[in-house]
């Protein structure tokens, strides 16, 4: 049907030219007078097209001034008349002569410009450098005398449109690890908050905070005897979190699953042996300068007790259950200079080992007062049983004193008394600088 | 709580997002000083409310989760800009779960890109300077004629979002334009008198409102920008203020006065509570009275100093 119909166009076409050529050539003989018509035409031919050029960048002129999709869009405002100069603002060229009809008219982005500098999309980058000391005697547990355990090194950015990304990348004394690496997803559809990528577990209240951020230089015992170790529970897998609404409280939700194999606590041997983070927080604002947070979570994933000859015959599990609570008090009109923070988690562990269940449980409960601009005291008391053995507990007093030179500088002071379950009494002396050089991190909450 | 109540609940909610979505856009501002000049532009076809009071250090807002809720309910969020929130506002943005108020996102204005900044540093930047804003100084609000540039680039974001109410925002910005071009009159005429007296502040948050009524500041409190006061620099800036004869200090409602006084009682000099911002005081209620305050406030110092 088509092929016919545009074949029936040809012919008519065919047609009209057959008939019209002999009609405009035959009345006319005289060479001079077809010249002129040959001229005349060629004239018209100009006209046209310099008309057409000429409607064309009135057209492109229109399209510049109205975006397109706007439609009805008011007027742009008049230039204000002193304007700072717009970042992002492309440097502009003159249109060259004679290219003005048919091109965009105006002014012409140039491209390629070596001031344009390609390093605005560098990433956010900070490093904070941790050094600690310790003096003192500490048989169990005992810290170098001078030591850097820690170089954390930041790179944040928006990633595009729809995502942004961390990385916390920790350079020790052992080597370099991604602390965490994680790419956020902040406005999915249902008010959902998506992370993916290696993570703190959102486990209680210190477990996700780095280092330099705590108000202290050691980890509380509860961390290091019933979550593996020193350094928080980590590992790489998704996290969803999302809030509730209700109309009395800020309450949120936040669901993670991990690998189950990448720390202390969880290690699975199967690729099926994922491990499970939950915790729901609440929070209430008593006054404007007060405020409490309430927490509670709970772990679960396969040990390593089970295994044996790499084997994993028991195929034996750890849960983790924990509460936290947070006091905060900071008059706003002096928040620079005196706020309180009041903490303590309990943590139950459920450990299953060959030779039975083992339930500890450990607790701190801590306090902190800034009591100047630079002057923030605090305690700490803490005790833990021990996760492979709930027979045995540790306990410990600190008392730490810090001062701020400036907000990218901390100097900090800790006397720890920490009675062990082996006997001895260790009785220490911790001290540490932490200094961050580059971007302006946000302040922890 | 039965079946039929949650259900009643339920349809309540949904009535009301319904009746939100057609009813006033929900704008959040960073300041109290952006809420007022929006309130000003936008009338009852918005509700705004701002996250920092006007008597806080707004360098220093606390991120807490309630914050979060706002944000996650605004349909444009506004913010000073040039660093001022930059150690608060970025996690409320990345929690809020609000992709319309992201950076980038239509409903995210940043105040400042029409304003005129002062401060621009020049050279080498380091944190030697203090904690100095590598890109102008944030105080900028406190210039009238940068309160009408603020108010244009509010009232174009509102009818970006909400075209139909174009007449509305224009009219009511040029009516807010013209009152306070003829406060504007009445405030220099105030200050004339005294151009190019000489004062000291605490923190370097009045360039802009000094650059218009022609104060000249000297010296400041803090001997550099987030470093509290040092006794050296404490001594050296009362020398300072005798050999140039400044007789007024002044202070951030959110600072210590203990320094700024030692000062005043070393040099004579009053030491008076400026508010930077609107709600700084209770009776600072609008952009107006914010300037109306802070004018016969510094009046009424510069008269007793001066004897003019």
């Amino acid at each position: 049907m088509l092929v016919s119909r545009r074949g029936t166009r040809a012919a008519l076409v065919a047609a009209f030219v057959a008939i019209a050529i002999p009609c405009t050539a035959q009345p006319v003989q005289d060479p001079a007078a077809a010249q002129a018509l040959r001229s005349e035409i060629d004239q018209l031919k100009q006209d046209f097209s310099a008309r057409l050029s000429a409607l064309e960048s009135r057209l492109t002129a229109l399209e510049g001034a109205q975006p397109a999709g706007a439609p009805g869009a008011p007027p742009p405002a008049p230039e204000p008349a002193v304007a700072a100069a717009a970042p992002g603002s492309q440097p502009t060229a003159q249109v060259p002569p004679g290219a003005e009809a048919g091109g965009p008219s105006g002014a012409l982005p140039v491209y390629g410009n070596a001031a344009a500098a390609s390093k605005v999309f560098n990433p956010d980058m900070a490093a904070i450098g941790n050094f600690v000391g310790a003096a003192g005697k500490n048989t169990v547990a005992p810290l170098p005398a001078l030591a850097l355990p820690e170089t954390e090194l930041s790179l944040q950015a928006i990633v595009d449109p729809y995502a942004r990304a961390d990385f916390f990348l920790s350079f020790g004394e052992e080597g370099v690890a991604v602390e965490e690496g994680f790419l956020t997803f902040p406005a999915l559809p249902g008010g959902l908050l998506m992370k993916v990528g290696r993570l703190y577990q959102a486990f209680g209240k210190s477990n996700t905070l780095h280092a330099h951020i705590l108000p202290w230089v050691d980890r509380p015992l509860v961390t290091t005897n019933l979550l593996g170790g020193d350094e928080p529970l980590a590992d790489a897998g998704m996290s969803v979190a999302r809030l509730i609404p209700n109309p009395w409280l800020f309450l949120e939700a936040t669901g993670q699953v991990s690998r189950g194999s990448g720390n202390a606590v969880f290690q699975g041997t199967e690729r099926s042996d994922l491990s499970y983070v939950g915790h729901v927080h609440g929070y209430h604002d008593l006054s404007e300068s007060a405020n409490i947070d309430l927490g509670t979570s709970y772990a679960y994933g396969h040990n390593s007790s089970g295994v044996v000859d790499g084997t994993d015959l028991g195929r034996l599990t750890t849960s983790l259950i924990g509460i936290d609570g947070t006091f905060r008090w900071r008059p706003l009109q002096r928040a620079i200079y005196h706020s309180f923070l009041g903490r303590s988690e309990v943590i139950w562990s459920r450990r299953e080992q060959p030779d039975g269940r083992q339930d500890a449980n450990g607790f701190y409960v801590s306090g902190d007062y800034q009591f100047a601009r630079r002057w923030f005291a605090g305690l700490r008391f803490d005790r833990s049983e021990r996760a492979v053995d709930a027979s045995v507990h540790d306990t410990g007093q600190s008392m730490v004193v810090t001062y701020w030179p400036s907000e990218f500088s901390q100097v900090r002071g800790q006397y720890r008394r920490t009675t062990y379950a082996e006997g001895p009494t260790a009785n220490e002396f911790l001290f540490q600088f932490q200094f961050a050089i580059g971007a302006h991190g946000a302040h922890p909450f | 709580m039965t079946v039929k109540n949650v259900l009643l609940s339920l349809m309540m909610l949904s009535c009301a997002g319904v009746a939100h979505a057609q009813g006033k856009l929900n704008v959040v501002t960073s300041t109290e000083d952006l809420a007022a000049i929006a309130g000003e532009v936008g009338g009852d076809r918005i509700s705004v409310e701002s996250i920092a009071r006007g008597y806080q250090d707004p360098h220093f807002v606390e991120a807490k989760p309630s914050f979060i809720l706002r944000m996650q309910k605004a349909d444009l969020l506004i913010v000073v800009g040039r660093e001022l929130e930059i150690g608060w506002l970025p996690p409320l943005i990345t929690q809020s779960r609000n992709s319309k108020v992201q950076p980038g996102g239509a409903g995210y204005l940043d105040a400042s890109m029409q304003a005129r900044i002062l401060d621009m540093p020049t050279g080498q930047v380091t944190r030697a300077m203090g904690d100095v804003h590598p890109l102008g100084n944030p105080h900028y609000w406190l210039d009238p004629e940068n309160g009408k540039l603020i108010a244009r680039s509010i009232a174009a974001k509102l009818t970006e979002l909400r075209p139909n109410d174009r007449a509305v925002f224009e009219q009511r910005l040029a009516d807010f334009t013209a009152r306070l071009d003829a406060a504007e009159k009445r405030w220099l005429a105030q200050l004339a008198p005294y151009k190019g007296v000489k004062v000291v502040t605490y923190h370097s948050s009045y360039p802009n409102f000094s650059e218009r009524f022609g104060l000249d500041v000297i010296g400041f409190v803090e001997p550099r920008p987030g470093i509290p006061p040092t006794p050296q620099h404490t001594l050296d800036l009362i020398g300072e203020m005798k050999r140039q004869n400044v007789k007024v200090v002044m202070v951030e409602p959110y600072f210590d006065l203990k320094t700024p006084n030692a000062i005043g009682r070393e040099t004579g000099a009053q030491v008076i509570v400026l508010p930077p911002s609107v709600g700084g005081v209770k009776e600072i209620t609008d952009y107006f009275k914010l300037f109306d305050y802070d004018v016969n406030l510094l009046v009424n110092a510069l008269k007793q100093a001066t004897g003019k």
